[in-house]
């Protein structure tokens, strides 16, 4: 029985990525010729005026003198080349911090965050690619960087790369698309802080499309490394993350989503030390449909579980956080947030927190943000700060996420 | 032994998976962005579809939530159509890359974009940057609303459902030209309406009406926003005031989803009338059909200019 399991899930698996190899084998090299296997869309164009075919490139002027090639440059495809060009953009993330925190997690007065650049496209007929590479001050990465075949059978969709682990929700947000300029203590403490589980791997996750809900199931297989919260000296010791994600529609203004949550992997204290971790998160939302763009309401709260193995022992420690948002105006957002959670190699220590906060939007593209902050750190620190956030986008139109 | 396990966690996913049921021979299920489209689809397929729209008809487009309940029609779609020129681009992407349905990806046969056959306006030339607000670099996508575009998306959509169904293509060829001699027979009854009326000058809330008022002679003369997607500023609305009052003009067509507020102080500045028009199927109740739509607005806004004694 398992193993027929086994052999199914090969089946499936490569019967999925078949096609995306012939057809990467057969891929005609670039030619000047359009292709014939994709002409143009027919277009009866009754009278528009599709917009006026760009000049043909030339050499810049100056580059003749050069001893350069001068003319028209060769174009590649239909138009140009350029038309195959992932859509990009940057997000810069800019956050400055007033107030006393003697923590150890205090952030500097001012800090260019994080600035990400995106670059996201189709593949090919059966998959897109996104990247987003992070540069921050004291590191660069590919903060993600997957492929996602849309079109496999059976309701899958299976992604490859380096990703953001389907573990709750906050997790699976990049900074620029959190409610807050900061990670809730929950995150910090138990689920490896701003990377989170971030790792490389491959996400196989299901639609069950029934009449009731949208229900879906993910497993993911990472390598087992994501910093502050797993580690795999050897081969064998991969990160598991596993969720069962619902949602439903109340009214047409109002919806519930909901999910739980499963990770485990080996942790830094040593080979045989493990740390599982169960999550559970709910949000309600309200956005009136007749007025989307003035007012919206999002309820929403996360729960952590850790059992983190140590040379004396387990330790079990729970977080969690509670979050309300509020449009009042096209423009304008409030929000509330209570913080608590225990430190995941000892659950004794305590972190609370509780913070305000108000957004405000110049347009889709930019956003300006503060966030008062209280926190009570379990070392009996307390910290009072005004966090402040400058956020905005070049380039293209990304699409937002629910 | 661990990696067994993790292949028998994926083995597991899979068992769980029972085979897909094989698709019921029955209407053949359209899934569009807007209540538009559905409508003018439904008067092509006939009996022989079953349309649903993802918006409602008093929803901006722009601005739809990408709701996982959206993912369940898509997975279900034998054929998505949309209005296209980036009216999606923020909600729609992401809700077909999760569907599970290879056949409405981008490029894939079951896959429309209505905007391909009408007659765009309002493409821009030359450079544009975000600092024109939020631009539309394909043009502008409320073209719907021109009957001649919709008589467009018409035959656009008979040729889709043809291509799905070849045996059913003489029952939407004769679907499609009822609805387009229907359509002619509105549009000279709207055009005779509107007359007397040609050359109104109007101001509207956002970029929504261009196709309109080409069609029926309105002369937009400017925007409650001072850029597309950029919520109305004091300065701005004082330069709408005074130059509504320089041109005398009376009407300012807003659409259902946008705050009144401001319409209604430039309203009591220049004495003229704000009318909420709906750019849409749907927009309002007794609005059920795509020539519902024009004999709606026609009304409001003739009835409009008659009351201001608008030019």
């Amino acid at each position: 029985m398992r193993s027929r399991d086994v052999q199914i899930a090969v089946l499936a698996v490569s019967l999925a990525v078949s096609p995306v190899l012939r057809a990467q084998s057969s891929a005609p090299a670039p030619s000047p010729v359009p292709d014939a296997q994709n002409p143009p869309p027919p277009e009866p164009s009754p009278s528009p005026e599709p917009p006026a075919a760009p000049p043909p490139t030339e050499v810049p002027p100056g580059a003749a003198g050069a001893g350069g090639p001068s003319g028209p440059l060769p174009v590649y495809g239909p138009a140009s080349s350029k038309v195959f060009n992932p859509d990009m953009a940057v997000i810069g993330d800019f956050l400055g911090a007033i107030g006393k925190n003697d923590s150890d997690r205090a952030t500097p007065a001012l800090e260019m965050h994080e600035t990400e650049a995106s670059f996201q496209a189709i593949v090919d007929p059966y998959a897109r690619a996104d990247f987003f590479l992070v540069f921050a001050p004291d590191e660069v990465g590919v903060e993600e960087g997957f492929i996602t075949f849309t079109s496999l059978p059976a309701n899958f969709l299976v992604k490859v790369g380096k990703m953001r682990g389907s573990f709750g929700k906050v997790n699976q947000m990049h900074n620029h698309v959190m409610p807050w300029t900061d990670r809730p203590l929950v995150t910090q403490n138990l689920v490896g802080g701003e990377e989170g589980i971030s790792d490389a791997g491959v996400s196989v996750s299901r639609l069950f499309p029934n009449e009731v809900l949208f229900l879906e199931a993910t497993a993911e297989v990472y390598r087992g490394e994501s910093p502050e919260l797993f580690r795999a000296p050897t081969r064998g010791d991969l990160t598991y993350v596993g969720r069962l994600r619902g949602y439903r529609d109340l009214t047409e203004s109002t919806n519930l989503d909901f999910g739980g949550s499963f990770a485990q992997g080996h942790n830094d204290v040593g080979p045989p030390f493990k740390t599982r971790l169960w999550g559970a998160d709910l949000a309600f939302r309200y956005r009136p449909l007749r007025r989307a763009i003035y007012r919206r309401l999002i309820l929403r709260t996360e729960l952590v579980w850790s059992r983190k193995e140590l040379e004396a022992g387990p330790v079990k420690a729970f977080g969690a956080y509670v979050s309300g948002e509020y449009q009042f105006a096209q423009r304008w957002f409030a929000g509330v947030r209570l913080d608590r959670s225990d430190r995941a190699d000892d659950a004794s220590l305590q972190d609370k927190g509780v913070s305000a906060l108000l957004t405000y939007w110049p347009s889709e593209f930019s956003q300006i943000r503060g966030q008062y902050r209280y926190t009570k750190y379990a070392e009996d620190i307390k910290a009072n700060e005004l966090l402040f956030q400058v956020q905005f986008s070049i380039g293209a139109h990304g699409a937002h996420t629910f | 032994m661990r990696t067994r396990s993790a292949v028998l966690a994926l083995g597991a996913l899979l068992a769980a998976s029972f085979p897909a049921t094989a698709r019921a021979a029955g209407p053949l299920n359209v899934v569009t962005t807007t209540e538009d489209l559905a409508a003018i689809a439904r008067e092509v397929g006939g009996e022989k579809i079953k349309a649903e729209s993802l918006s409602r008809g008093y929803q901006d487009p722009h601005f739809v939530e990408a709701k996982p309940s959206f993912v369940l029609k898509l997975n279900k779609a034998d054929l998505l159509i949309a209005v296209g020129r980036e009216l999606e681009i923020g909600w729609l992407p992401p809700l077909i890359t999760q569907s599970r349905n290879a056949r409405i990806q981008p490029g894939g046969d079951r896959y429309l974009d209505a905007s391909l056959t009408a007659r765009i306006l309002e493409i821009p030339t030359g450079q544009i940057t975000r600092a024109m607000g939020d631009v539309h670099p394909a043009g502008n996508p409320h073209y719907w609303l021109d009957p001649e575009n919709g008589k467009r998306i018409a035959k656009a959509i008979e040729g889709k459902l043809a291509a799905i169904t070849p045996g059913d293509a003489a029952y939407f060829a004769q679907h499609e030209e009822d609805f387009e001699k229907r359509v002619s027979d509105g549009e000279k009854r709207w055009l005779a309406i509107m007359a007397p009326y040609k050359g109104t000058k109007v101001v509207t809330y956002h970029r929504s009406w261009p196709n309109f008022a080409e069609r029926f002679g309105l002369d937009v003369i400017g925007y409650v926003e001072p850029k597309p997607g950029i919520p109305p500023s004091p300065s701005h609305t004082l330069e709408v005031i005074q130059a509504m009052k320089r041109q005398n003009v009376k009407i300012i067509l807003v659409e259902p989803y946008f705050d009144t507020k401001t319409p209604n102080s430039i309203a009591r500045e220049t004495g003229a009338k704000v009318l909420v028009m709906p750019p849409s199927v749907g927009g309002e109740k007794e609005i059920t059909d795509y020539i519902k739509l024009f004999d709606y607005d026609i009304k409001l806004l003739v009835d409009a200019i008659k009351e201001t004694g608008a030019k």
